[in-house]
């Protein structure tokens, strides 16, 4: 099995190697990064003043829609499940994922999927315009006709997910190297099993809820039609049951990065390991019980309003768990700042921010306030952005010279990070302000007084996203030569993963380590 | 957890890339068929994707002939079937959700009831039945209403009572089947998958002869309100489950008596598609009493 990749292009397209799905996910999560961001820069410009300036209302509104879906769908999920791919089966010690055809059948789904969604920009009629969340009547009775593109988009990118997620749990409980106790297995490993059956659990149910839009649409059912004794709002319900489990499967591998990151640059191990699984596993199990929280204020039963305040509320308690632990991992260490630990220490810092605003969210009466303002704006963001992109971030740059066998370059790494750590300050931090003094979000024009703060979100924006030019120029270089790296690369690192070399060999452990 | 030192990692396969274009022009040809576009693109895909998945099963039989399937390796796929099972579940549930959430709460909403009774105001007159006979569409517009409620419901008591006892029998009979197959008597496996297969049959032929009964004499639809819309889909999708069942079981007759591929102690593609057979039992045992009986 020493052999290396076969030569040619077509080494990508029947590739069963993790590796080299792996870099494939990781590529294409960024080529749709890019994508989503321009068009986040596209809503970014025109907000810049207000009154309409660039586009119709109809594209912005086709512009909010897609570069949600595109960043959710298209460039957070992707990244994850492409770390997945290159660490999972080295970190557990396995040949490869468990079944690694299918493996390459997931990613090679993604592309197809996402030509197929970005098509209905060209379409009649032009791209879905409502909103990433989708909610019916606007997306089944008002829908544009590339509406049914959408849905069909989604189903296969569900079943790539699912199919992923599959393979993932296969690989972990079925192919750990012999003494890899799940209790000895790395957070990123753990998070990830998690984050396979949130997966395996609810993208069916969003299988589900396309299905009920594409029978209203085209064959007169009445799910959402109050006409024929459906509702509306049991669009939320399905939608949510989903869409709140999704929001984690964004960000528990997330909590597997930096817990990977934070104890080899604080040079101590992860403070309560333990507690980290447990508190996984709870978020992952409150994450079902929570969904109605995102329609607090579609009226509700007061029964229902208070359960699920209250149980939202509770997340606030493994949440914290995670938090007090990485800032008790970084106490007392022997700290370095190299750029995947600040981007790590930056997550610590602005996730916490963003769960905070969404404790404030999570108050009912608050709420009420705060709804579909751009308050709710900023707290997805600073929980998406510094969170989940800033962790991707942070895994790529520490797990880079393990990739390529080379180091990238470390001053360019710090000034993408404070480029990109500014940036997003910038552009998020002012929405909290505009949000509470009233801007809803979703609008192309805004009355004047929010004026002054959009204006300095726009400009952070474009800050961010030429931060991220950087990034890419820094990963090309260093796939193509640099420094090279040692097989431990940073200083007495935790985990398999380290002690092949660097770069990993094509195929790793086909005899299994053994674990102490 | 017991790794065994070879685990067989496929060499490069064409088998993924071919299934991921089967997909997109399914997916992209149904999308355009229901927009009034053609229907060939979807018919291709379909035809591209058969295709795939048999020469896609054929190599993994091939496989594990020749002995390259570890123990480990085939505990994959019995984790694999395993987790596909329970994201079908996920997907019935969000159907049945649907319906108990609508009956629970949207209906007597609409009727004037509970807490958010004052929506009647929009519908005056509709009254919360179930089964809904009368749309609130009905209830306001009368004659002129477009979603029209159904004007009978399938007895459960008649075809899906039969349905019930067929799919039931069908469960124990291939039970039966891998009994005599884990005893290594192949007659008696192929007897009991025939009588497994002709039932799965049967309970199709009721189904249509329901949904004919249905549309023809009970004007109940689709599109008649949200009863024949939670009828149907929920029925209707299991139907489509059985269909598939049927369609695994035939092909794992058709294997153990053309190819003689089953031996007693390694049968794992007979166990998915009767694990598989399993679990569109008890979604129909679900429906039987959450649809049909305690619809009536």
């Amino acid at each position: 099995m020493a052999h290396g990749p076969k030569p040619g292009f077509t080494r990508w397209l029947y590739t069963t190697n993790h590796k080299d799905i792996g870099s494939m996910y990781l590529w294409f999560s960024f080529a749709m990064f890019l994508l989503g961001g321009c068009m986040a820069l596209v809503i970014r410009a025109e907000l810049f003043q207000p009154g309409l300036q660039i586009v119709q209302p109809g594209f912005f509104n086709q512009m909010t829609t897609m570069h949600g879906l595109i960043m959710v769908f298209g460039a957070v999920m992707p990244a994850f499940v492409g770390l997945a791919n290159w660490m999972v089966p080295m970190m557990i010690g396995a040949p490869d994922m468990a079944l690694p055809r299918m493996n390459n059948w997931s990613f090679w789904i993604l592309p197809f999927a996402f030509a197929m969604l970005t098509s209905t920009l060209f379409m009649e009629g032009g791209a879905p315009d409502f909103g990433w969340t989708f909610y019916a009547p606007l997306s089944t009775e008002y829908a544009p006709p590339s509406v049914t593109f959408f849905i069909f988009a989604v189903h296969i990118m569900g079943a790539s997910s699912i199919m992923g997620a599959i393979n993932i749990v296969a690989t972990i409980l079925n192919m750990r190297a012999p003494g890899m106790t799940l209790m000895k297995m790395p957070l990123f490993v753990w998070t990830w099993l998690i984050t396979a059956y949130l997966l395996i659990a609810v993208m069916p149910v969003l299988a589900g809820v396309v299905t009920m839009m594409l029978m209203d649409i085209h064959f007169g059912t009445s799910f959402f039609s109050a006409a024929g004794g459906g509702d509306p709002v049991l669009f939320q319900h399905v939608f949510w049951f989903f869409g709140h489990p999704e929001v984690y499967i964004m960000i528990l591998p997330a909590f597997g990065i930096v817990s990977a990151i934070i104890p080899t640059f604080a040079r101590k191990p992860l403070f309560g390991y333990s507690s980290m699984v447990y508190a996984t596993a709870s978020i992952a199990f409150l994450s079902f019980i929570v969904w109605a929280h995102h329609m607090f204020t579609v009226g509700m039963p007061i029964a229902g309003e208070l359960f699920f305040m209250y149980a939202t509320m509770l997340i606030a308690v493994p949440t914290g768990v995670k938090v007090f632990n990485w800032v008790t991992t970084m106490f007392r260490g022997s700290m370095t700042f190299e750029t995947p630990m600040l981007f790590s220490i930056a997550f610590v810092i602005l996730f916490t921010i963003g769960g905070f605003s969404g404790l404030m969210l999570a108050i009912a009466p608050a709420d009420f306030q705060y709804h579909d303002t751009y308050f709710v704006v900023a707290h997805f963001h600073y929980v998406l952005v510094p969170g989940a992109i800033f962790s991707i971030t942070a895994g790529v740059y520490y797990w880079l010279p393990k990739w390529t066998g080379n180091m990238y370059n470390e001053s360019m790494g710090k000034v993408h990070f404070w480029l990109a750590f500014v940036g997003l300050n910038v552009t998020f931090f002012p929405m909290h302000f505009v949000g509470l003094a009233g801007m809803p979000r979703r609008i192309p024009d805004y009355a004047l007084q929010f004026a002054d703060f959009n204006q300095i979100a726009s400009v952070g924006a474009f800050l961010f996203g030429a931060a991220q030019i950087l990034f890419l120029f820094n990963v090309i270089r260093t796939v193509r030569g640099g420094k090279k790296a040692t097989d431990e690369v940073w200083e007495n690192p935790e985990g398999l993963e380290w002690s092949v070399p660097s770069p990993a060999p094509y195929h790793t452990f086909s005899t299994p380590p053994v674990v102490r | 957890m017991a790794t065994e030192s070879s685990y067989y990692v496929p060499e490069q396969s064409r088998l993924p890339i071919f299934a991921t274009i089967g997909i997109f022009l399914m997916a992209f040809g149904a999308a355009t068929w229901i927009n009034g576009g053609s229907s060939y693109i979807f018919f291709a895909g379909s035809l591209a994707m058969a295709t795939v998945l048999w020469f896609w099963f054929a190599a993994v039989i091939k496989e594990n002939m020749q002995g390259l399937n570890s123990d480990q390796l085939k505990r994959s796929y019995v984790w694999g079937m395993g987790w596909f099972i329970f994201s079908e579940v996920m997907f019935f549930a969000a159907f049945f959700g649907a319906l108990y959430y609508i009956r629970t709460f949207t209906l007597p909403w609409l009727g004037g009831e509970g807490d958010r009774g004052s929506s009647n105001m929009l519908w005056e007159g509709f009254q919360n039945t179930w089964p809904l006979m009368v749309t609130p569409e009905q209830a306001v517009s009368g004659d002129a209403a477009k979603v029209v409620g159904p004007k009978g419901i399938i007895d459960p008591w008649h075809l899906p009572l039969i349905n019930t006892v067929l799919l039931l029998a069908s469960s124990v009979t291939v039970h039966i089947a891998h009994v005599y197959l884990k005893k290594g008597n192949r007659k008696g496996f192929n007897w009991w998958l025939t009588a497994t297969v002709a039932l799965g049959g049967a309970f199709l032929f009721f189904q249509v002869e329901e949904y004919l009964e249905a549309y023809q004499h009970l004007g109940l639809t689709l599109e008649s309100g949200i009863y024949g819309t939670t009828f149907f889909m929920l029925t209707g999708f299991h139907g489509m489950h059985v269909t598939l069942g049927t369609i695994m079981l035939l092909i794992m007759l058709l294997r153990s008596v053309i190819a003689n591929h089953f031996k007693p102690d390694d049968h794992f593609g007979f166990e998915a598609a009767s694990w598989y057979w399993h679990f569109v039992d008890v979604v129909w045992v679900g429906l039987f009493i959450f649809v049909y009986v305690l619809g009536a």
